[in-house]
């Protein structure tokens, strides 16, 4: 191959990484402001993501968020092995205990966070116990 | 006044018979005064008299999160104190005091010693409670109730009387459901039922709750699934008042018969219905503004109108 076009075509593919990082970073930085410092639960170099608009996602760990006493995202579709952390952002506590006694986490103050990993596929609601008008679900499938 | 000097043996103008015949009046210090259109006597130092009469005043406290440190304010223990002070600086002590619930933030037992410890300083005559959701999520209750069980029923809800007025203390954040409000559940109903049965729809009946009885704000979670079933069963005594808290604000409706009312906090206060993104506290107030968004409630109490007259203050 001449070099020129190896050149065109390195540069291309940095280019296309480039845009996957991006990508990947806005799917899993914390909101700017959040509370706290946070890492990133998945780092940008280790896989290929989706599209940041899809809630799927491999194991070893996604984020729920809790702002404005609500659960983002509500929905949240998850491998079976996946970790999930919620995390609190909010001035408030709040707790996240599964309707069916699967899970529950303990108090959540602010900057809280609270894991639980889903080894069974199915359906998990969940709601605060302090709120209870907020609600989740987790779907492993 | 009849002629009561009839023997003037010393030409000074009084008689011994004269003189206490007077020196009874004066000295029993008769009091006249007018209450709910009937003129009534009473002596001066008598402590029932009030009761007697069926006029007497009680104050509401809610919503003190003992426990919370942040924005807007870090420091509730010392607004709590600000609140007992406007109580204790009232013309005159009120009988009772009722903390509609959200005692403390976390339900920690230290928390409920520090509101225990400032009511001490409360100058009032006993003090009724009822639970919020912070007062019994961490541990289902046991906190609380082993303070302020005693002589309740099932999850802490009771009734007393005083002064001719029916009090009915009602639990309505216990084994709350999913997407849910708050919650009375049948066998507080059923208990309610019970307790209401005897008495003449002319008692006087004041229910308090956390969680106000009405919807107030669904979205938000501001309102009880089944107080319209506590309701339907109020709704043949001629004066009702339900005083809630939970909303960290005034609030009040009037439907027939029923005065429903909610008190200010003494911790934070909160947006009104849908004004914000979230019912969390309003941290932006400013400082100096901040007492003015706090307060307590007083009642007085009048037995032959039967009305009670709600009245908000701010503890600046």
């Amino acid at each position: 191959m001449k070099p020129i076009r190896l050149a065109i075509l390195f540069v291309a593919a940095l280019a296309a990484k480039a845009v996957i990082l991006t990508s990947c970073a806005d799917y899993t930085s914390p909101r700017p402001g959040g509370g706290g410092a946070q890492n990133p639960v998945e780092k940008p170099d280790d896989r290929v993501h989706a599209a940041a608009a899809s809630d799927t996602a491999k194991s070893d760990g996604v984020q729920v968020r809790i702002d404005n006493f609500t659960f983002t995202p509500q929905t949240l579709t998850v491998a079976p092995g996946t970790k999930v952390t919620w995390i609190n952002h909010d001035d408030v506590p709040h707790t996240v205990k599964s309707t069916e006694k699967k899970f529950l986490s303990k108090t959540l103050d602010t900057d809280d966070t609270f894991s639980f990993t889903f080894t069974d596929a199915g359906t998990y609601e969940y709601f605060c116990t302090v709120h209870n008008h907020m609600t989740g679900k987790i779907i492993v499938k | 006044m009849e002629k009561r000097i009839t023997h003037n043996d010393g030409t000074d103008g009084i008689d011994r018979r004269g003189m206490l015949q007077c020196m009874a009046w004066v000295g029993t210090g008769l009091l006249w005064t007018m209450n709910g259109g009937i003129l009534t006597s009473r002596a001066f130092g008598d402590e029932d008299d009030d009761k007697k009469m069926g006029a007497f005043s009680f104050a509401q406290i809610s919503d003190s999160h003992i426990g919370f440190a942040k924005e807007p304010n870090k420091d509730v223990t010392a607004t709590l104190k600000l609140a007992i002070e406007r109580i204790n600086a009232s013309k005159a002590a009120p009988s009772l005091l009722l903390h509609t619930g959200d005692l403390t933030h976390l339900s920690k037992p230290g928390e409920f010693d520090t509101v225990a410890e400032v009511l001490k300083s409360a100058k009032v005559g006993k003090s009724f409670f009822v639970p919020g959701e912070h007062d019994v999520f961490t541990d289902d209750a046991k906190q609380y109730l082993e303070r302020y069980g005693k002589g309740t029923h099932g999850t802490g809800y009771h009734s007393f009387d005083y002064a001719g007025v029916h009090f009915i203390g009602l639990v309505n954040v216990m084994n709350l459901k999913a997407g849910g409000l708050g919650v009375l559940g049948a066998e507080q109903l059923e208990w309610l039922k019970k307790d209401l049965e005897g008495l003449s729809a002319s008692t006087p009946i004041v229910v308090f709750a956390h969680v106000p009885l009405w919807i107030v704000y669904e979205r938000w979670g501001w309102g009880t699934e089944d107080g319209a079933q506590a309701l339907a069963l109020l709704k043949r005594f001629g004066s009702v008042s339900v005083l809630n808290g939970h909303i960290h604000q005034v609030m009040q409706k009037v439907e027939g018969n029923i005065t429903f009312h909610s008190a200010r906090s003494t911790a934070f206060p909160q947006p009104e219905p849908g004004k914000a993104e979230s019912p969390g506290p309003m941290k932006t107030v400013a400082a100096e503004k901040l007492k003015s968004m706090l307060g307590l409630t007083s009642v007085n109490f009048t037995a032959k109108t039967g009305l009670l007259a709600i009245v908000d203050s701010t503890l600046e």
